[in-house]
């Protein structure tokens, strides 16, 4: 039956005379359909190749068989082969008067040319001529040869033509002449700058299919330049409040017959909506006029049809780019509610998205969808899988860091394709830097990073782990310094013995070997060198790894010869200098010998060449060389020319040597092979713009030899300081954490707070934290286990739990009376919440009566239908809310009883926030603080049978910390737990 | 905006290519090899995106052919599978229930309609009927020329 229907198709392409397909061709398509393998393709391809290279020349072929060549050759390209010997027959077929040759031929050339290719300038003047034409099909296909033929340079030839072709007739004309000059804009911005004016016009084509068109290079212009663009926000909300309720202008009538055109509606509304986002963002005024009509399309929104979703998600991009508005959100977060819910994998990916975009506003949506997220985590779906990632790396705090870098390495070491492993690798290490727990963790997690991503790695990771066992944790951790570099080294012990392991890696263990591997006196040197010398024979082809290795073997030794002890060469080692004091890399021939040097050299001498654990220490470099002052002085006395410097001796010749230089570079234009230091914006004039740009960027620089490099090796560095900042190793949020405590919260880093309050001690943040750790550890070894349920309710726990906690910082002083000390801690918390939750918390001051604390357990069913809806009677409030509630904190920091109060309501008003927006039970003043205490006064009395620190509890282990993050939150006084007897638990 | 726009069969043979972005021969042949190789792995229940070298491909299987469209990260996806599914509405109006048959000895045909709904990239025309006018109106041009 298929073949029946296969032949009767054949049989009326070949019988299809007007189309003039031969049979050689109809064979060719066959024979290659038939074709059993690529080898036996490419042989046919070959002949066929060989063919059209031998008729193509022929000469007096006629219209018809020419046409088909081209066709055949277009499918020799499509294949994959080089038909470029054809190119220049396309180029001469546009010349060609006939309307259906001159389309073979426009068609032709934009599927063979890119448009840097030399015979570009050959098929220029053919456009003119044709853009110029009557008949509006062939504009029409000159067009489309324009939008993929015009390059930089030729752009100014067709210009005018195109300019001229927005008022053509036919509305098809309009459009393609709009998306052209969208296109130039794209090539080069400034030769259609004079015609933005042009744009805003077309936006008032009575044909909307025109004004769809004219969205598109509005929307660029607008995404580089908002401000500018603001008064067109009302035309633009006016347009999509016609096009949503198709209320088309009654001029527009095609053809007698009048259109609903409702696809062209749903593309301009996508478009409209992309461009509000850009506009509204961060404008509340400009937001506020689009509030209804977003709210409506929402509203109205069609969720079965695909476009309908399209335009649902693309509306909730929009709330979440624009001045957030309550309302808004909350339909936003009922469509991805939707969404999720959804069987289809599309749907679900569209909503995991959108999650992660509107979590940046309101982090308490996610909660909803614990279960659906994880869901998606475990899908087999790989594109849905790295959705999700995506978005926990968004919602990503120090609560949760742990499970899900776990839960990312995991994914990694699964996966073989090198682009993303790089690129989930490098979203751990970001995330472990900013939010690791624990050193220990820390050190454990970047190991397995560097296992399995190995040389995918940036470097710099590798050297900030370095440096970070390096410093420590300041002065006056020393304990806890030593305790972290001998469990880094202990690790490295362990992993050593593992096969094939990454060059960047070996690099950072043979460094921390060196430097700390018999610090603590559990290894012993000879046991250390060994090790060394088996990682140097391993890898004998890795040069790094080797001087590495040897320069952690000198440490080792000098450290020994330090202490006093003899030291004696293990043979292996003893045969590895050796073997490098012959070698021929001058850097490691250098290094063996100053190894050699070191070893006779007597105790004293040793220790001020190799220092202990000198590795943080600044080394000062005199770089003006003060010691030789006086040396210079006498010279100067006796006579001698005073010094000038180098730039200043030839200055005068280097800058005219210079310019000529220049010039040359500018004349002969266009060969320049050295590449061009820094991205500049591109310069309005053709005129002389090299040398313009080049002499004030480079006349600075001598041109000594010497100056030039140097120059370079800034520049060089300046680019790998880019590079850093790209993968965004937050440096600065890693020396927080790990050197001394001082005032950050993630929270208010991740979301926006508009009321950062510096005014909060630093001290009495950390001790607060060091007693709710205490308590919490104290829990988390008394509470006898309750919860049972399901692994992924516990994932989800810890995953979401965490989003209303405090952020847990390891601290071990602690001074202030507990009660009132929780306070300062919280109100910090409080206020990197969002201007949301500060509304609602506002709320509960004012109004909500105080109901019984316990009836919080009920209300911990993940939803909670809203009983009131406190935004509905709060709109317009939200301003001097925010404000007002920013008071009340500050003046709550000095004023114990106070501090109370507002912690009571503020962990009740959280509590509200996560249970999405319902008035939540407010917690009962007296009652809260009563359990804190008493929770507290627990604390205190089991203190001593526990262990005391955090970090010793918290391990890689993803279940123990999946329970304690469980836990953690019951205890946190955040009562969202599955566990109804907590409470009574408390209060005895 | 749309970088390219590939048709491959299920056994991974080229239908036809159209590229908005520049590539070269060698770079678009590792592109097709490297993406049909991950589309038509894919399960049909999975969703119908892909991501790939920081861009996003989607696709949609129309009996035997793969229909993809890579696309920017910020372009919205369920849009693009629209215009796909434009597309194939469009090529069937056009053929009368179009077969992959049709698109193999008439891709010149496709590649005049995929020039009408697409241009430099961006959705030019979502109209059928506009689209089946203008195809039509050239085929008239061309008999009466001709």
């Amino acid at each position: 039956m298929e073949q029946l229907k296969t032949i009767g198709r054949e049989l009326a392409m070949g019988s299809q005379g007007g189309f003039g397909q031969s049979k050689e061709f109809l064979e060719l398509v066959k024979s290659i359909g038939e074709a059993r393998s690529k080898a036996e393709e490419d042989r046919i391809v070959l002949r066929e190749i060989e063919t059209l290279k031998r008729r193509i020349v022929e000469p007096d072929i006629a219209k018809r068989k020419m046409k088909e060549y081209i066709i055949r050759l277009l499918y020799v390209e499509m294949l994959g082969h080089d038909a470029s010997f054809g190119y220049i027959h396309a180029v001469k077929m546009t010349h060609d008067d006939n309307l259906l040759s001159k389309r073979t031929g426009y068609l032709a050339v934009t599927l063979f040319l890119n448009d840097d290719h030399d015979l570009i300038i050959l098929i220029v003047n053919t456009i003119q001529k044709d853009l110029k034409s009557d008949n509006y099909l062939v504009v029409c296909a000159a067009l489309n040869a324009v939008c993929r033929l015009i390059n930089e340079e030729t752009i100014p030839a067709v210009l005018p033509s195109v300019v001229d072709l927005l008022a053509h007739p036919k509305d098809a004309v309009r459009k393609k002449a709009v998306m052209a000059l969208h296109r130039f804009h794209h090539k080069s911005p400034y030769s259609v700058s004079h015609l933005i004016d042009n744009f805003r016009r077309k936006l008032c084509d009575n044909d909307p299919g025109v004004m769809g068109a004219t969205l598109c290079p509005l929307f660029d212009l607008i995404a580089v330049d908002p401000t500018s663009y603001k008064d067109l926000v009302v035309s633009f909300v006016s347009i999509l409040k016609q096009v949503a309720e198709h209320r088309l202008p009654k001029s527009y009538d095609y053809h007698q017959m009048p259109a609903p055109f409702i696809q062209t509606d749903k593309e301009s509304q996508i478009k409209l909506l992309k461009i509000l986002a850009v506009l509204g963002s961060g404008d509340k005024q400009a937001s506020e006029h689009m509030y209804t009509v977003i709210g409506e399309i929402i509203r109205k929104g069609d969720s079965s049809s695909n476009i309908g979703n399209a335009i649902l998600y693309e509306c909730i991009c929009c709330v979440s780019s624009i001045y957030p508005n309550v309302k808004l959100l909350e339909a936003a977060a009922d469509v991805i509610a939707r969404f999720l819910k959804s069987d289809s994998h599309n749907l679900k990916y569209m909503g995991i998205d959108a999650l992660g975009r509107l979590i940046k506003i309101s982090p308490h949506v996610a909660e909803q969808h614990q279960l659906a997220v994880i869901d998606c985590l475990e899908d087999p779906d790989d594109t849905l899988k790295r959705k999700t990632f995506e978005l926990l790396y968004k919602m990503t705090k120090s609560s949760n860091v742990e499970v899900i870098v776990d839960r990312m390495i995991d994914y990694m070491i699964s996966i073989s394709d090198d682009h993303y492993k790089t690129y989930i690798a490098s979203r751990c290490v970001e995330l472990a830097e900013q939010f690791a727990p624990s050193n220990h963790w820390f050190i454990q997690t970047m190991n397995k990073v560097f296992e399995h991503a190995g040389d995918l790695v940036n470097i710099k990771v590798a050297h900030n782990l370095m440096r970070l066992i390096g410093e420590g944790f300041g002065e006056d951790a020393a304990a806890a310094d030593s305790q972290l570099r001998s469990s880094a080294v202990e690790s490295y012990l362990h992993i050593i013995g593992e096969p094939k392991l990454p060059s960047m890696f070996l690099q950072v263990i043979c460094w921390v070997l060196g430097e700390y591997g018999t610090a603590d006196g559990k290894y012993s040197a000879s046991y250390i060198t060994g090790k060394l010398c088996d990682i140097a024979e391993a890898y004998s082809n890795d040069e790094t790894v080797k001087a590495y290795a040897i320069s952690a073997l000198t440490k080792i030794y000098a450290f020994e010869i330090a202490a006093g002890r003899k030291v004696d060469m293990l043979p292996e080692c003893q045969s590895f200098v050796e073997e490098l004091l012959a070698s021929h890399s001058t850097d490691l021939q250098q290094r063996a010998y100053e190894l050699q040097a070191l070893i006779g050299l007597d105790a004293r001498a040793v220790e001020t060449i190799m220092p202990q654990d000198a590795s943080c220490e600044d080394i000062e470099v005199d770089k003006n060389l003060a010691f030789l002052h006086g040396y210079v002085q006498q010279s100067l006395e006796r006579g001698a020319l005073p010094y000038i410097p180098e730039d200043e001796r030839t200055g005068m010749v280097n800058v005219s040597n210079f310019r000529s230089q220049d010039q040359h570079e500018s004349a002969q234009h266009g060969l320049r092979f050295e590449a061009y230091e820094v991205p500049k914006p591109p310069i309005p004039s053709k005129v002389a713009p090299v040398s313009l740009s080049s002499s004030t960027d480079l006349v600075p620089v001598p041109e000594t030899l010497y100056s030039r490099e140097t120059h370079q090796i800034s520049s060089v560095r300046s680019s790998s300081e880019a590079g850093s900042s790209e993968l965004k190793l937050k440096l600065d949020g890693v020396q927080k954490k790990w050197g001394k405590p001082t005032y950050s919260s993630s929270t208010s880093s991740s979301t926006n707070s508009t009321s950062q309050n510096p005014v909060n001690g630093v001290t009495q943040m950390d001790v607060a934290a060091a007693v709710n750790s205490r308590v919490r550890d104290n829990y988390d070894t008394r509470e006898p286990r309750v919860e049972i349920s399901p692994e992924k309710q516990k994932l989800a726990a810890s995953l979401f739990g965490g989003s209303t906690k405090t952020e847990k910082r390891s601290s071990t002083s602690n001074k202030v009376p507990r009660a009132s000390v929780s306070a300062p801690d919280r109100s910090q918390e409080s206020k990197a919440a969002v201007a949301l939750n500060e509304v609602a918390r506002e709320k509960t001051n004012q109004s909500s009566p105080p109901p019984d604390l316990l009836d919080l357990d009920e209300s911990t069913v993940t939803v909670v239908p809203a009983s009131v809806d406190p935004f509905k009677q709060l709109e317009g409030l939200l301003d001097t809310s925010i404000s007002s509630t920013t008071n009340h904190n500050s003046s709550g920091e000095s004023n114990a009883p106070d501090i109370m109060t507002l912690y009571a309501e503020t962990s009740a008003s959280r509590e509200s926030g996560s249970d999405g927006y319902s008035i939540p039970v407010i917690g009962d003043n007296v009652n809260l603080l009563s359990e804190l205490s008493i929770a507290a006064v627990r604390g205190t009395t089991g203190e001593t049978t526990v262990t005391p620190l955090s970090q010793s509890v918290k391990g890689p282990n993803a279940k123990d910390s999946l329970q304690r993050d469980a836990k953690v939150r019951q205890m946190g006084v955040t009562p969202t737990s599955q566990n109804p007897n907590l409470f009574s638990d408390l209060l005895g | 905006m749309i970088h390219f726009v590939l048709l491959i069969s299920r056994q991974g043979k080229v239908r036809l290519t159209k590229w908005y972005s520049p590539y070269s021969q060698k770079e678009r042949s590792k592109v097709i090899r490297e993406l049909s190789g991950m589309i038509i792995s894919r399960a049909p229940k999975q969703c119908n995106f892909v991501e790939w070298r920081g861009y996003k491909v989607v696709y949609k299987r129309y009996a035997s052919l793969f229909f993809c469209m890579c696309i920017d990260q910020d372009d919205n996806e369920l849009e693009v599978l629209e215009i796909i599914h434009h597309f194939v509405e469009i090529l069937d109006r056009y053929f009368g229930s179009v077969c992959e048959l049709d698109l193999i000895f008439n891709f010149h045909k496709a590649y005049y309609i995929l020039d009408e709904i697409l241009i430099a990239g961006e959705l030019q025309e979502s109209s059928k009927k506009t689209v089946a006018r203008l195809i039509a109106a050239q085929a008239w041009n061309n008999f009466s020329l001709s």
